[in-house]
């Protein structure tokens, strides 16, 4: 018997007698954002959410969002970016280094910083999802660069967890990011800045 | 350099040692009041969280309940995206398989992300023994093994230590496993996370081989999920060539969706977040990865079989019964002898390694049974009524169970209980403080209530009940105490009174 027979075998003994459980599919256990107490707006809620990570956030609109970006970068300092592939024009600045061929993680690690667009973002937890679709590029782009500038167009902005996992596809690997890497580790304590980016910064376009 | 768990002495003998240790209780204290004011905060603030609480519960039973039809839809998900699967029904198992899959790629070391199941089945040490080095990454983690150290709680392993401690560990220990700390390294938090960095750094950028467990496996897609604060899961989980995940079999949840549910109950228990920094989820062979999938059975099927027990694979391994729990803020997590520690561990241990040696079947009794494990837990584990159904099952001495079933005769039957009070209270003069002989361990930790000049009963019988009226009539109403609250009342004030006057002296 293979120990994979022999655990199929096991488990179906131990649950021979057990009644039958069926499970609650409560997917939409939360009610949507804008109860009471609550900022109705979804882009609100979303850029509140973020700022209590302690994570950079500017709401601007489509006009603004290149200047925006453009001065987030100068502020940090960064004049040459890593971008993904298929990031809009419009927010992507005359100076950046592409992953084409595709960057070493030594590369990777000597950037000044990386620039990318999202999936989907949830208000409620403040969570940025990457998928690495267009405009977002392999998982290593966004992990080993120590700034990471994050564009998040208001129509990505969902209100619950629930509603980002129907939009999101399991077959991509996904990224979840609720702001700056951080750690718990001495004394329960949440100190920003271990081994992901130690600054995030999100501009949110309505 | 590497601690064990192995030979510990049973929780009481742990516990004593740890209630004595002033800096270890201040740590403990800190930190564990400190996450629970976060948990209690983050919980509080979102609607419906019985709601999603019962939803975890059910989901997971459901899952439970249909383990082996979910298990084979998650190997064929995984196999139909690139991945390997492997099957291990124990430790010994588990730890070949992984060997074996690390030689294969021709490397000697690994880094590894923190996982309860690969510490369960004593990975890093089994793998140590083949020649292979194992790097933790995850910063408590890395705490407890430059300090030769055991982790003592699920989330925080190195809650024990404060900033000062974890400062001596880097400055004294990082050289001699890579880079080392920093000159002139300070205790604040910041400073030692920056240090932490920099030690790791080199190591992710250049890993070939990462081991990982899983928090959860979604059956229907084959898709794995970790959740992290720091980013070295993820470094482990996107650089590496070669990804190895060693997942118990109780992980399952049966589709995408349920993921929902789990995804808020866990980051606001466990480190009362609304979200963890970083969760990746990934399906097969992503970016071209190769990755194998150890599912891990280690004791889980016999839990499964014990229909009160079964309740405790349910557990997200949250650890907020670790931090409400008065037991586990005085005694750690080292007194439990287990990588499992607190309530759930006093429930998971015993029934995943039986209960034959003395640590194991003294954990059932590392409880005060006041149930505030249960009332946190986020897929309500009712970790009280699985404690007293293991006591039931644990051995008990001899004399203990010649005391259980002589107060169990004397009980049957209020005539007998009469006349063992009778008996009890002629000789009151005599009980001595401390019982003779193996009752001796009942009195060492416990006072003999001090015996009153008479029974309640024979109070009850020689007052009628306090009323002054015949003794004959009381009786009656005595029969009936439940429903004439008040008069009982009134007598037990009237006793009370007599009590102080006179010390029942008669």
């Amino acid at each position: 018997m293979t120990s994979r027979e022999l655990i199929l075998a096991r488990i179906r003994a131990a649950v021979a007698s057990a009644p039958e459980a069926e499970a609650v599919r409560a997917h939409g256990v939360s009610p949507p954002a804008g109860e009471p107490g609550e900022p109705g707006d979804p882009v609100e809620l979303f850029a509140g959410r973020v700022a209590d990570y302690r994570a950079t956030v500017h709401v601007t609109d489509g006009d603004g969002a290149a200047g925006v970006i453009a001065a987030a970068l100068a502020r940090r300092g960064v004049s040459r970016p890593v971008v993904p592939d298929g990031l809009p024009g419009e927010w992507t600045p005359a100076e950046f280094v592409a992953d084409d061929p595709p960057l070493g993680a030594g590369e990777l690690d000597r950037a000044e910083g990386v620039l990318t667009g999202c999936a989907v973002a949830i208000a409620r937890t403040g969570t940025i999802v990457l998928d690495t679709g267009p405009g977002q590029g392999r998982r290593m782009l966004t992990l080993v660069p120590d700034y990471h500038l994050c564009v998040v167009r208001a129509g990505q902005i969902v209100a619950e967890v629930a509603e980002a996992l129907e939009r999101l596809d399991p077959a991509l690997p996904l990224t979840w990011i609720s702001g700056p890497s951080a750690t718990s580790d001495i004394e329960l304590n949440r100190v920003e800045g271990v081994h992901g980016p130690r600054t995030l910064e999100v501009v949110v376009v309505r | 350099m590497t601690a064990t768990f192995l030979g510990m002495p049973a929780f009481p003998a742990n516990a004593a040692r740890a209630v004595h240790d002033a800096q270890l209780r201040a740590n403990l204290r800190k930190a564990t009041r400190t996450i629970r004011d976060r948990r209690a905060a983050a919980v509080a603030e979102l609607p419906g969280w019985e709601r999603l609480r019962a939803a975890g519960r059910q989901i997971k039973d459901h899952t439970l309940r249909n383990l082996d039809r979910y298990l084979l839809r998650m190997e064929e998900a995984v196999v139909r995206a690139g991945g390997h699967v492997h099957w291990a029904a124990d430790a010994a198992e588990a730890n070949r398989i992984v060997a074996g899959l690390v030689e294969a790629t021709g490397e000697n070391s690994a880094v590894k992300v923190k996982s309860m199941a690969t510490q369960e089945i004593g990975l890093n040490e089994a793998l140590a023994a083949r020649g292979i080095t194992v790097h933790e990454t995850d910063l408590a983690e890395l705490i407890v093994q430059l300090g030769g150290d055991l982790p003592s709680h699920i989330l925080v392993p190195a809650i024990h230590r404060n900033r000062s401690e974890i400062r001596e560990i880097f400055r004294t220990r990082m050289g001699a496993r890579g880079r080392p700390a920093p000159e002139g390294l300070t205790d604040e938090p910041a400073a030692l996370a920056e240090a932490a960095r920099l030690h790791l750094r080199e190591r992710f950028l250049a890993a070939k081989v990462a081991i990982s467990g899983a928090n959860f496996m979604i059956a229907e897609t084959g898709t794995l999920v970790v959740l992290e604060s720091e980013g070295n899961g993820r470094m482990c989980l996107t650089l590496p060539r070669t990804l190895i995940s060693v997942v118990g079999i109780e992980k399952l949840l049966p589709t995408w969706r349920d993921l929902a549910v789990f995804l808020q109950l866990l980051p606001r228990s466990s480190t009362g977040e609304r979200m963890n920094p970083y969760t990746s989820t990934w399906t097969g062979a992503a970016e071209g990865q190769e990755f194998h999938l150890v599912l891990l059975d280690n004791g889980r099927t016999a839990v499964l079989a014990d229909e009160v027990g079964r309740q405790a694979l349910r557990c997200i391994r949250c650890s907020a019964c670790l931090n409400v729990c008065p037991v586990y803020e005085r005694a750690g997590g080292h007194a439990y002898g287990s990588v499992y520690p607190g309530p759930i561990g006093a429930i998971l241990t015993p029934q995943l390694h039986g209960m034959a040696s003395e640590l194991e079947a003294s954990l059932p009794y590392a409880s005060t049974l006041c149930g505030a494990c249960f009332d946190v837990c986020p897929v309500a584990i009712d970790i009280p009524e699985v404690l007293v159904h293991l006591r039931g099952m644990a051995p008990h001495p001899r004399a203990e169970r010649l005391a259980m079933r002589a107060a169990g005769w004397v009980l049957d039957r209020p005539e007998r209980l009469g006349r063992a009070e009778r008996l009890g209270l002629r000789l009151r003069r005599f009980v001595p403080r401390r019982l003779p002989g193996p009752l001796s361990a009942w009195t060492d930790t416990r006072d003999l209530p001090e015996l009153p000049a008479e029974s309640f009963r024979d109070w009850w019988e020689r007052t009628g009940g306090g009323s002054g009226r015949p003794p004959e009539r009381a009786r009656r109403v005595g029969r009936r105490l439940p429903v004439r609250r008040s008069r009982a009342h009134a007598g037990d004030r009237e006793r009370q009174e007599r009590g102080e006057r006179g010390g029942g002296g008669r």
